[in-house]
């Protein structure tokens, strides 16, 4: 009895952070089955380029994605457009540049190096254009929800009708999944909104996912990296110990005491 | 001990020794006799070690390419996770290590507790060890405001106004620590040097903790004065050093596992958003390894007592070799300790839940009811019940139990033996 309820405690004590991260019970968020998740999860690249196109056709307008560059798109273990298709698409926006040797600022085509462009030239602006609320940067926007990209997900799609005793200003929208519920982001999605280059049919869902996809290897350029890092550290970790058991018990065998 | 009539072979050896007598020291080092029946708890002093070189080398890197200022702490953080080769390992690795660096810890700081290695002749031993637990706990609220994200920011405004409690001067302590008169700028770089100075000023006390620890020896799970060396006591090398090198792998897979897997799950999201003084976050906790705390300080209305309390419940610690009265230092001869230390354990778990949990409620009532029991806990129950407990005999020696000489030996076993299978 004193034994189960010691090792009770013990575990708890190992449960304790994790859990105590997921205390907070609301509405249970929608999921799918997403590629990148699990010890050997990978991105699907031809939904992160679909996510691309709904990113560039649909959220570019309002969000930003500061931390992200061009060259990003073509490097291993993201959308990995080929190179040329990254110089193609990064020479497809103009950009500010300069002060050049008269003082004078001036706009170019993109290249590989610079960082994708931003809707809006700072956040007061951005807060004018959009009722006051700051359509927030989506680089790491992944990570900064609790929930991550299921929460993400689940408010794309979360659009309903409000409750009846839920009173609604001009240009808040209801949403099952957003925290407090009310939302001043339209609903951005909707079947058939964008034409993907591949084919497939742009269902709501489907762009969502895609959409999702890309964010979180946005907040996450290097997660097939670390999974395949991961992978080999543990199973060398796991060999390296166990030789090391088996020497200990060797040299713990000089002396007639058990380790 | 044996280092006395330790000589080089070489002759070199002997001239640099009489100088410096560095060989004599390695030669300490690798024989120091070792009670023979310490247990896995024992390891986490080497898992520790670990764990601070691991916090000073990746922190060390993070800082040749983190810019301690307001505006661009937050992008060159996403620079090194981005741009900087292998940046993300290393920020993963620094961020999680102190989560583990604090399991450890308090891992180390219980088992402490439980064969009572804070007793006469380790006191000053234990009380090396609270400065350096002191230490961590600033290091480490210093560390989580350097990405400048919405909780750091807002962790900091919070820690740092508890300052504002002291009668009289608060408001003027913390407007000297802010270096202005909110969270900003000032704020950061004096935080990111402290942060940077403090695991320097860990690693020479943690010299100090071992040195007062070779002098009396380690305590074992027995709890009694062992003659060295002896039959009863092995030399650090090899076989402590293989046994603590296998333990430490199995700490590296956990390790790894939250580094790999779930780089993320013990911060919280919110950090991933930059700061904003305009906006404050629904709920601001602090790190998990300090919400105890945190619950103490709010299961008290009055601000100042609150601090009190805070500030109490980890100084009382220091106190602990003169609180406990009992003469007999390891729980396993202490029938009824043993219940309390569990009901501790228990005590500052629910602590720790309630401190995540906002102060209201049942909550409140917790944590209430949990810091008002950590004080009975040190305050009551440790000195009257060294007075009044019927200990069981204790063995004579180590061996004794371990070759199963006598019936009292029984339950040294048994407990050794579930602490294994944990």
């Amino acid at each position: 009895m004193l034994k189960k309820y010691k090792f009770l405690i013990i575990l708890l004590f190992f449960i304790n952070p994790i859990y105590l991260n997921s205390a907070e019970k609301s509405e249970k968020l929608l999921s799918t089955n997403w590629s990148f998740k699990g010890p050997f999860g990978k991105f699907d690249r031809s939904s992160l380029q679909r996510g691309y196109q709904v990113y560039q056709e649909v959220c570019a307008s309002c969000h930003s994605l500061k931390y992200v560059s061009y060259r990003n798109l073509s490097e291993p273990g993201g959308p990995e457009f080929t190179n040329d298709e990254a110089k193609a698409i990064a020479a497809s926006f103009e950009i500010t540049d300069g002060p050049n040797s008269d003082g004078e600022m001036f706009t170019r085509p993109g290249r590989l190096s610079d960082k994708l462009i931003m809707p809006y030239k700072n956040e007061e602006e951005a807060k004018a254009a959009n009722g006051g609320a700051y359509p927030p940067d989506m680089s790491v926007l992944v990570k900064a929800r609790k929930g991550g990209a299921d929460y993400v997900y689940s408010v794309l799609l979360g659009y309903d009708q409000p409750p009846s005793n839920i009173q609604l200003d001009d240009g808040v929208y209801y949403n099952k999944y957003m925290y407090g519920n009310k939302i001043k982001m339209p609903a951005p999605l909707s079947d058939d909104l964008i034409e993907y280059s591949d084919g497939t049919k742009a269902t709501e869902e489907q762009m969502a996912k895609d959409v999702v996809s890309f964010l979180m290897w946005t907040a996450e350029p290097h997660l097939e990296q670390r999974h395949k890092i991961g992978f080999r550290a543990i199973v060398y970790l796991i060999i390296l110990s166990v030789l090391v058991y088996f020497s200990m018990k060797k040299i713990w065998s000089r002396i007639e005491t058990e380790v | 001990m044996s280092e006395h009539n330790y000589q080089p072979k070489s002759k070199f050896g002997k001239w640099f020794n009489d100088r410096l007598p560095l060989l004599t020291l390695a030669n300490h080092l690798t024989d120091y006799p070792t009670p023979k029946n310490l247990n896995y708890w024992w390891t986490f002093g080497g898992i520790l070690t670990f764990c601070l070189i691991t916090q000073i080398i990746t922190g060390l890197v993070l800082a040749m390419h983190y810019i301690a200022h307001a505006d661009l702490a937050f992008s060159s953080v996403e620079h090194i996770m981005r741009d900087v080769n292998y940046g993300w390992l290393i920020r993963y690795i620094h961020a999680n290590g102190a989560s583990m660096f604090f399991l450890a810890v308090y891992i180390h700081i219980f088992r402490s507790l439980f064969y009572g290695s804070y007793k006469s002749p380790r006191e000053i031993i234990w009380i090396l060890g609270i400065m350096i637990y002191l230490l961590m706990m600033a290091a480490a609220f210093m560390g989580y405001v350097l990405p400048w994200g919405q909780m750091s920011f807002w962790g900091a405004t919070v820690i740092t106004n508890l300052f504002s409690a002291i009668p009289l001067i608060g408001d003027s302590i913390t407007t000297w620590l802010w270096g202005g008169y909110s969270v900003d700028n000032p704020t950061l770089t004096r935080f990111f040097t402290l942060h940077y100075l403090i695991p320097f000023l860990i690693l020479g006390l943690v010299v100090l903790h071992i040195w007062a620890l070779h002098v009396p020896g380690n305590n074992n799970p027995v709890g009694i004065d062992i003659k060295k060396p002896s039959k009863d006591t092995v030399s650090f090398h090899p076989y402590i050093v293989i046994k603590d090198l296998f333990a430490l792998l199995l700490f590296m897979i956990l390790f790894a596992f939250f580094v790999f897997y779930s780089p993320n799950v013990l911060g919280h999201a919110d950090n991933y958003i930059e700061a904003n003084p305009l906006v404050t976050p629904a709920h601001i906790v602090p790190e998990w390894y300090l919400l105890p705390f945190y619950a103490i300080l709010r299961s008290i209305p009055d601000k100042l007592m609150g601090v009190i309390a805070m500030l109490s419940a980890i100084l009382i610690l220091a106190a602990l070799p003169w609180l406990d009265t009992s003469k007999v230092r390891s729980a396993v001869f202490r029938p009824l300790y043993k219940q309390f230390y569990w009901i501790l354990v228990a005590d500052v778990l629910i602590l720790g839940y309630v401190g995540a949990m906002p102060a209201e409620g049942l909550y409140l009532l917790l944590a209430r009811i949990g810091t008002a029991y950590y004080f009975l806990h040190f305050l009551v129950i440790l000195p009257v019940l060294g007075k009044i407990e019927k200990t069981s005999p204790i063995p004579l020696s180590i061996s004794e139990p371990i070759l199963g000489g006598s019936l009292n030996v029984e339950p040294v076993k048994k407990l050794d033996k579930n602490f294994e299978k944990l």
